[in-house]
């Protein structure tokens, strides 16, 4: 187990080795899904559900795994797991809010195939977090994630209405503002340890 | 006859190397793409590493392609996928501990690839074995190389260093900045800024993320 407490776990997780601006993690539905406020925040808080569910299933499924002596079974488990989890989060989201479900669309099913939330249970197993811990890490990668979405939706808003050359607009541009976006969050190096 | 098919294999090699490559054209596959390329060591392992998923999953897929009923066909190419990922896993574990450790958790994201995802549901369902095994190692080395474009760029402006020899002298004031992780990110907007600027010169129009548009 590591000594780490709970509060810093959070805090590193979600500002300071923030997901996807220093890790790297959930690239795609950064870019794909970030055009736009509306979708952006509902996708962020699915994704960040996800992430809770998924971390939880990852760990007792690790004990198992652990007690049973099948440790190389853990990657194709966590992801059959994830993929359940992104299942029920479909069936929830389509019985209770049909119109954010047409709204997010092709991206739900693909939060599958985010490694941000595979990240999370690899991430958790690899540190040997305890419950707690691993439910902490979980919450404080969700909330980086959905922060980081915000973020980068409100920016390309702006963005929309300003005069950009025509060579640099699409993915290069998002690219170049996702690189201040990391630079700023860079000054949260050290919080959290 | 043969030489006509021998053309379209040639194409179907090329199309992952140029015309579709995976990291400058689709933009995929971008989460290893940036956070494994601080050094040129690491980009083409990550590299090789993911290309031999490709081809082997591809392959296991192409094969299958009549057995596997629609409706679970999603669920069977990740499970192919994740038993190849495992292999490599351990391969690399056993070859160079050094190296399993720098690129740690990102050798298991693999399979979360999409280009595997994607090239496994688009095209290794539709063709026989052969092709597909094609077209798989083109999209590998076009994804290597796109890894090694980033990897090698960052590395040399980061660290002054290319595969870990000094290229400077002692003179050199690193661009820290490149191997942290803001770099990553400046670094492919530049080369999709170039690559944008030649399609615009040859009158095509600017490459557009996609996303991981496979299911």
């Amino acid at each position: 187990m590591s000594p780490e407490s709970l509060s810093q776990i959070f805090l590193s997780a979600a500002l300071a080795n923030n997901f996807v601006l220093a890790m790297f993690l959930g690239l795609c539905p950064f870019l794909g899904v970030s055009a736009r406020m509306d979708t952006a925040f509902p996708m962020g808080l699915a994704s960040a559900f996800v992430m809770l569910v998924a971390s939880l299933c990852a760990f007792g499924l690790n004990l198992l795994l652990t007690l049973f002596q099948l440790e190389f079974l853990r990657l194709i488990a966590y992801i059959v797991v994830i993929a359940s989890a992104v299942q029920l989060v479909e069936m929830i989201l389509k019985k209770h809010s049909p119109a954010l479900f047409r709204a997010l669309g092709i991206y739900l099913p693909l939060i599958t195939t985010n490694c941000a939330v595979l990240g999370v249970a690899l991430f958790q197993t690899a540190r040997e977090y305890s419950f707690l811990q691993s439910l902490a890490f979980s919450l404080g990668a969700g909330a980086g994630f959905t922060l980081a979405l915000v973020l980068m939706a409100s920016m390309r808003e702006r963005l929309q209405l300003s005069d950009v050359p025509g060579v640099v607009q699409g993915t290069a541009l998002s690219l170049m503002l996702a690189g201040l976006l990391s630079m700023a969050f860079m000054g949260f190096a050290g919080l959290g340890g | 006859m043969k030489d006509i098919s021998q053309a379209r294999n040639f194409d179907e090699f090329m199309e992952g190397i140029w015309r579709q490559n995976p990291v400058f054209v689709m933009v995929l596959g971008m989460c290893p793409a940036l956070a494994v390329t601080v050094s040129a060591v690491n980009a083409l392992a990550m590299g090789f590493a993911t290309t031999f998923v490709l081809v082997c999953s591809c392959l296991l897929v192409s094969l299958m392609r009549k057995l596997v009923p629609k409706e679970v066909r999603i669920a069977t190419y990740i499970v192919i996928i994740a038993t190849f990922v495992t292999v490599v896993d351990y391969v690399i574990q056993a070859v160079s501990l050094e190296l399993y450790e720098t690129l740690g958790a990102f050798i298991q994201l693999i399979v979360v690839n999409c280009i595997i995802l994607g090239r496994a549901e688009a095209h290794a369902s539709k063709h026989p074995p052969a092709t597909a095994m094609l077209n798989a190692l083109g999209m590998g080395i076009g994804f290597t190389i796109g890894l090694f474009a980033l990897g090698g760029v960052r590395e040399i402006l980061g660290a002054g260093k290319l595969f870990g020899v000094s290229l400077f002298g002692a003179n050199f004031q690193p661009w820290v900045v490149m191997v942290l992780p803001p770099g990553g990110f400046f670094v492919l907007g530049a080369w999709l800024l170039l690559f944008a600027a030649i399609r615009r010169k040859k009158g095509i129009p600017p490459a557009e993320s996609k996303g991981c548009h496979v299911a």
